[in-house]
């Protein structure tokens, strides 16, 4: 990632050589600058705060005197505070410095518990998105949050140790919070995705050691993939209730569907083969 | 920017500004008596969205040292951090939740100089985690 990639960090500052703020004037610059989008810092010496780095700065104040002035090629900015203005003063000094926006995107996406995972590849294999991949090692690894669809917590349910965790999903333990026996033995975290694989893929988990090289090799019929695969996310969605309509609706057309199956399919495989090796 | 004391921890607030999961009555009462304590603190938009976007300040968040979170729940919290190859100190981190807990009880926690560890402790750390993803193209 590039320095221009750094987003604004904005400072108020509060020490010598400025007037405190009141704690309302305070409250109310910190809570429109979060939901502006920018990050914060209220420095001070009672606590430390995350040092320097080379993200661009805008130190924000009301100064005893004139406003600190800076060489214009640092990325550093100094401004009077008013609270009133605070973020549209963040936007033009981000703009100035080309740092990134962020929102209006929700951030939905899926982050692995390691502690959990098994690296049984069955979230690589049924993702039509692409949002999975493998590390150099062969571990699993969300590589495209982007490509995830919006309130979709499927692949979630398909984890046989329930290590998918979607922090901003309703409830546990797909929020992240603890994992109990009865989550696990819950039947809608066991969806049997060997429907969609056209086999038995729990058993051949079990000995994937041994067979993970022949475990995708069996020839399927196209077709007959594509309608399993169509009826589990039926059945998902009847378990569920949380499959938005709109993730369904937006499915990709069935050859499309049946061309990214085989191809997560055949990543799931090279990832097994390469654990057996 | 003064040192700080030896061994305090740094505090960091979580807004979830891009999601309502968190109670707006209980995030907004956590961050005004953060703002009454006159504590130094940093103030992230959204956590989530930093480590979608693996952003390196996360990094920059988790060099203080000993340090007191404000976001949701702490498997998803020492997960969000390590997804954006920034692991959480595991031995001094505290993870307070806006989720579940009342904001007095997250602002007290946040407030105290006491720091009660409860991230979860289990086989991460920078070694465990799997390379770190390409960064998603803006």
């Amino acid at each position: 990632m590039a320095l221009t990639d750094l987003p604004l960090r904005v400072v108020l500052y509060e020490g010598p050589g400025a007037t405190p703020l009141a704690t309302d004037d305070r409250f109310a610059a910190v809570r429109s600058l979060l939901e502006g989008g920018f990050g914060v810092t209220r420095s001070g010496a009672a606590r430390p705060v995350p040092p320097v780095d080379a993200s661009p700065l805008l130190v924000l104040g009301r100064w005893d005197g004139a406003t600190p002035v800076t060489e214009s090629d640092t990325r550093l900015r100094w401004g009077a505070l008013d609270t009133a203005t605070v973020t549209a003063q963040a936007e033009a000094t981000r703009a100035e410095f080309g740092a990134p926006a962020t929102g209006p995107w929700k951030p939905w996406f899926p982050v692995i518990d390691y502690d959990r995972c098994t690296n049984c590849m069955q979230c690589l294999s049924f993702c039509l998105f692409g949002v999975y991949g493998v590390d150099d090692a062969k571990r699993i690894q969300v590589q495209n949050n982007d490509n995830c669809k919006t309130n979709c917590p499927a692949c979630s349910r398909v984890c046989p140790e329930a290590a998918i965790m979607f922090p901003k999903y309703k409830s546990g333990p797909i929020n992240g919070d603890s994992v109990s026996d009865s989550d696990l033995n819950r039947e809608k975290m066991k969806i049997d995705i060997s429907a969609l694989l056209g086999g038995d893929v729990y058993s051949m988990l079990r000995t994937r050691s041994e067979r993970a090289t022949s475990r995708f090799s069996k020839e399927r019929d196209a077709d007959k993939a594509l309608a399993e695969r169509q009826k589990c996310l039926t059945k998902l969605a009847a378990l569920t209730s949380d499959i938005p309509p709109e993730v369904l609706m937006s499915l990709p057309s069935p050859d499309e569907i049946a061309r990214r199956a085989t191809e997560a399919a055949a990543k799931g495989r090279a990832a097994l083969a390469a654990q057996s090796n | 920017m003064n040192p700080p004391p030896s061994g305090a921890p740094s505090i960091i607030y979580c807004h979830c500004q891009y999601a309502q999961v968190v109670p707006p009555d209980v995030k907004a009462a956590v961050l005004r008596q953060l703002c009454d304590s006159g504590l130094p603190f940093e103030a992230v938009p959204d956590l989530c969205e930093l480590s979608a976007r693996r952003d390196p300040s996360l990094r920059r968040l988790t060099s203080a040292g000993p340090v007191k979170i404000a976001a949701c729940f702490p498997r998803a919290v020492k997960w969000l951090f390590a997804a954006a190859n920034a692991p959480l100190p595991l031995d001094c981190a505290e993870v307070l939740n806006m989720r579940v807990q009342s904001a007095d009880e997250v602002a007290a926690g946040l407030i105290s100089p006491v720091l009660n560890p409860n991230v979860p402790l289990g086989k991460v750390t920078a070694a465990d985690a799997p390379a770190p993803a390409p960064a998603p193209a803006s």
